[in-house]
Parts: C-alpha cells; structure tokens; sequence
C-alpha cells in the first residue's frame, strides 16, 4: 500500500513537514530568546532598594516605586468602573435585550471598539478626558480612557459565560416567583462568574500592558502619590510601561528598561496563569 | 403586600434601566470617538487640501514654508503591515497547523501555552527588546550606517501579530468536519496531503480572518515600531528610516501646536478611517463564514 505513494508526493509531504514544524520550533524559539534575553539582562538590577525608592538626582537613587504604584492606581480605577459597566452590558445584552437589531447594533459597536488601536484611544482620551472634562493629564484621565479600551473585553468575556448558564436555571427561578432583576443577581450572575473573572483578570493583563494610550493620558511623573491624590484630577504620572518607553527611548538608560521589562514579564505571566487557573476552578465549581 | 410589590416593581424598572444605558454605552463610545476625531481632525483637511494632505510627499511642518503630506507615514503603514503579514501569514498558519494537527497533544499543549504568553507582552518590550537586539543585528547584517528602518519594524510587527494569527487561524482549522479528514485519508491521500489541500482550504474564511486580526494589529501598533523604525519621515525603503502613521501622531504630539498640532488629529482620523475599513471586511467574513 505504502510504495504507490509515488516519490515526488513523498518529498512534498517531507518538505512540508519539515516547515512545519520548523515553524512550531522558530514561535518557541523566539519566547525562549526573549524571556531568556530580558531576565538575564533585567534580573540582576532589580533590587529591594530599585523596588522601594522613587527616582532622585540628589539622593542619587534609581527606583520604580511610584511607576508600580501608578500602575496599581490605575488598575484599580479602571476595574472599579468598567466591571459593572461591562457586567451590566452583558447583562442586558443576554437577558433584557429582545429586538435583534438592537443587539446587533451593540455587538458592532464593541467590535468597533475592541479594534481601535491604542493610539487612538490616547488621542481621543485627551481630547476627552484631559482637555474637554480639563481632568488634565492624571491618573484619572489615563483610567477613564483605559476604561473605554477593556469595556469590549469585559463584556464579551462576561456574555460568553452569561450564555453557558442552562436556560432551566432562570425559568425554575422565574417559576418560583422571583423578579427579573433577583433571578439574575441570586441564579444568573453567580453561574457566570467564572467569565466574570477571566474578563476581569484579561482586561488587568491589557491594562499593565498599555502605553500609547496612557502616554499624553496619564503623562509621565515620576512622584509617589497616595491613592486619594490618584483618583484627584491633575495628578500625573507614568505608569511601568511608559516609565520602560521613556528609560528606553529618551535617556538611554537600558538597564533601568530591562529591569522594568523583567517586572513586566513576570506580571504578565503570573497574569496569563492566574486568568487559566480561575477558569479552571470556578468551572469545576460551577459543575458540582 | 400591595407595598412590598411596588418596591420590587420599582426596583425591576430601575434595574431595567441601568442595565439597558449600560449596554447602549459602548454605542454611544464609538459615537463619541468618531465624533471627537471628525471634528478635531477635518478642520486641518480642509485648509491643506484634501489631494496636498493624503498625496503630498513632503513633511515639514515647522519650516517656514510648511508642507503637510502624509503620503510617506501612509505607505509606510501600508508597507509595513504588508510585510508583517507576508512573513507572519504562512509562519503563523504552519504553526496553527502543528498544534492542532501535526504535535501529539503534550506538545501542542507547551506550545500553545508559548503562543499565549507572547500575546500577553507589552509592546513597549518588544520594542526595547527590538531596539537592542534587532536593530543592531540589522545594521550588521546588512552594513548599514543605522538598522533602524522599515526592515527592523516588519521584524517586530511579525513577532507581534504571530499570537493572533495563529490562534485564530487553530480554532478555524479545529472547527473543520471531521468527516473531510476520515473521507481524504480513507481516498488514500496521505496526512500531510489531507492538511493542506483539504483541511486549509476548507478553514480558508478562518484563516482570512486572522489575516485581518493581523493587519489590524500591525497598522495600529506605535510604540513598538516607533523603538525601532528611526522614526523619519522619508518615503518608505526597505532600509531607509521611516514613520508609520501612528508613530507619526506619537512623536509629535507633546510638542506641536496650531496647525501643526490639528494636522496630527488628522493623520489619527486616517488611521481611524484604515481600521474600520478593515473592521468591516472583517465583519464581511464573519457573517459570509455562519452562513
């Protein structure tokens, strides 16, 4: 059966293969040599000192603290805000929405919007946020503008999830006597809140992530701020992200760079792990 | 009871209510992105010229006879992307193949794990990693004065837009029948054979559409390319320095003013045009794909 498979046919397969998984090989690669790279030129700067102290020519200190606080402040900020508007998007999109169109209308705007790239989103949070609503640059112009950019993530994530709890749950809750809005705060919501968290914990993974969009938002300060001074319009600062673009980019300072990189390497994969293993366990959850 | 009724019933409306502005939201997002960038960005178009602005090749804003073209930034973008995609396509779609039909599953499950984790880095490392590594290989490679150029951004944007391409163009390629494979092997045509000439075609819409997820990363991506493209605003060469449309908008917003200032709303309004161009087509496959 094997030999009439001509040799022609048999070199084309090989050669195919062989790209193949060259292919896996090379993506693979490329992960190795760039976490490897960043780590081993990152690590040895990263210090309890770098960690804890704000940047300083007279106490001639190099730290990254109000750089992580900031992108703790506007993590927070910007969770606290698009989580109930994305839950409650998805919510009315799942559950009150009947007319078609109405939804198809929703769904094509938060496309629209999860395609708009970063920059954009910075421009027009400044003309927004920091110039129309004169927050100036501040934390909170940057949040509010993040909050546009992780909606769409929020309310997929949360749909998806709305859509696998079994149609039986709210009709034997319904049955029961209970209100629309009850029936879905006591039986919907906690069936979907392993989607819940994921968008949440995805929408922290795009937030760290960001810089074009915070960098003519939330500006570049590099003061230690207190979370009440955060949420205050006005009060700037640069998240670890545009701290790493401006260390790059504008002072040359490499080592400084890839030791915020190696932080936000390690962020992002403690990110991508924490977002399967929730998924992972509220679902085991949900199924008992 | 009577009274405990209208609570509730109040409640049920209110309730009604929040959730339905909560959903009209994101509607009224767009609205407000497109109005704020149309308002702020014709303007400019309007006192340059519509044919001066999009097909000038001169870029010089703070000369004393300035000129606005954003030709360069334009085909800059599109040279770009173009290349990311021409690499970043086929590496991209092999690689789907692997995982889903070639790996046993231990091995397609460390390298789908790989994919995730490199669609999580922050742009601004792949530039600096880029601006380190990629540009100087460059410049040696090919004996250049600078490496950062056109080449070096194609390079990274590759890196970048693989994440999406591959796992789009996997679930399109897991999503064909069964049946299709069963039928081409028991026909006597061998695994490889059975991948490429029946499953792939058979994802065809699947895999267009991580094409479009990847153009729209490409042209939308600043940071990055703006680490590593050199950043002047020449009419794109392969190896000459360049400015992409987004880079564009990024360099010069912290400094210029009056017309200058509105001409980079203008470029964004571009750039905004070229995404939901593609946000359309996309929209276009998806639909022709459920049917």
């Amino acid at each position: 059966m094997q030999d009439k498979i001509s040799t022609k046919r048999k070199v084309k397969c090989a050669i195919l293969n062989i790209f193949t998984y060259l292919s896996a090989g090379v993506i693979c690669l490329i992960l190795l040599g760039l976490t490897g790279y960043i780590l081993y030129r990152g690590l040895p700067h990263i210090s309890l000192e770098f960690l804890t102290s704000k940047p300083s020519l007279i106490h001639e200190t190099v730290g990254i603290l109000p750089n992580i606080l900031n992108t703790v402040y506007i993590i927070l900020i910007t969770i606290v805000i698009t989580l109930p508007i994305g839950i409650g998007a998805a919510i009315y999109l799942n559950e009150y929405a009947e007319n078609k169109r109405v939804i198809r209308i929703i769904e094509l705007a938060t496309e629209t919007l999860s395609g708009i790239p970063s920059i954009i989103y910075g421009l027009v949070g400044m003309l927004i946020f920091v110039q129309f609503f004169s927050l100036g640059t501040s934390l909170l112009a940057g949040s509010l503008t993040l909050v546009i950019m992780t909606l769409p993530t929020v309310i997929r994530t949360t749909q998806e999830s709305l859509k696998t709890v079994p149609q039986g749950y709210r009709e034997g809750s319904l049955a029961l006597g209970a209100g629309k809005w009850y029936m879905i705060r006591t039986v919907v919501l906690p069936s979907a809140i392993d989607g819940i968290v994921t968008g949440c914990i995805l929408s922290v993974g795009r937030i760290v992530g960001e810089s074009a969009a915070l960098l003519f938002t939330a500006g570049m300060a590099n003061e230690v701020l207190g979370i009440l001074d955060a949420v205050k319009p006005g009060n700037a600062g640069s998240s670890l992200t545009v701290a790493l673009y401006m260390y790059a980019k504008e002072r040359g300072e490499f080592e400084i760079a890839f030791a915020i990189a190696a932080i936000l390497l390690s962020l992002t994969f403690v990110i991508n792990m924490s977002a399967k293993l929730t998924a992972k366990i509220l679902k085991k959850k949900g199924a008992n | 009871m009577r009274r405990i009724k209208k609570t509730a019933n109040f409640i049920e409306k209110a309730m009604n209510t929040i959730f339905t502005s909560c959903g009209f939201l994101a509607v009224f997002f767009v609205i407000l992105i497109t109005g704020f960038l149309l308002t702020s960005g014709i303007p400019a178009i309007g006192k340059i010229g519509i044919y001066d602005f999009l097909f000038g090749t001169e870029w010089t804003p703070t000369s004393a006879t300035a000129s606005y073209g954003i030709l360069p930034f334009i085909l800059t973008s599109v040279y770009g992307t173009l290349g990311a995609i021409i690499i970043g396509v086929p590496l991209g779609l092999m690689c789907a193949i692997f995982i889903s039909k070639m790996a046993n599953p231990k091995i397609a499950k460390t390298v789908r794990a790989s994919v995730d984790l490199l669609s999580g880095i922050p742009s601004v490392v792949y530039g600096l990693v880029g601006m380190i590594i990629i540009v100087p290989l460059v410049r040696k490679a090919f004996n250049l004065p600078d490496g950062a150029n056109l080449f070096s951004a194609i390079i990274v944007l590759t890196v970048m837009i693989l994440p999406s391409v591959i796992s789009v163009s996997e679930t399109a390629i897991r999503a064909v029948p069964k049946e299709y494979e069963e039928a081409s092997l028991a026909l006597g045509a061998t695994k490889t054979e059975t991948v490429f000439k029946v499953i792939v075609p058979a994802a065809k819409s699947g895999i267009l559409t991580s094409v479009a997820l990847g153009i729209g990363r490409s042209i939308g991506e600043a940071m990055a390319v703006m680490m590593v493209s050199g950043n002047v605003a020449n009419m794109p060469g392969l190896f000459k320095s360049v400015r992409f449309l987004t880079t564009a908008v990024a360099s010069e917003m912290s400094y210029s003013s009056g017309l200058h200032r509105e001409v980079l709303f203008s470029i964004a309004l571009v750039l905004f045009v070229f995404i939901l161009i593609i946000n359309l087509l996309l929209n276009l496959m998806v639909k022709k794909d459920k049917r």
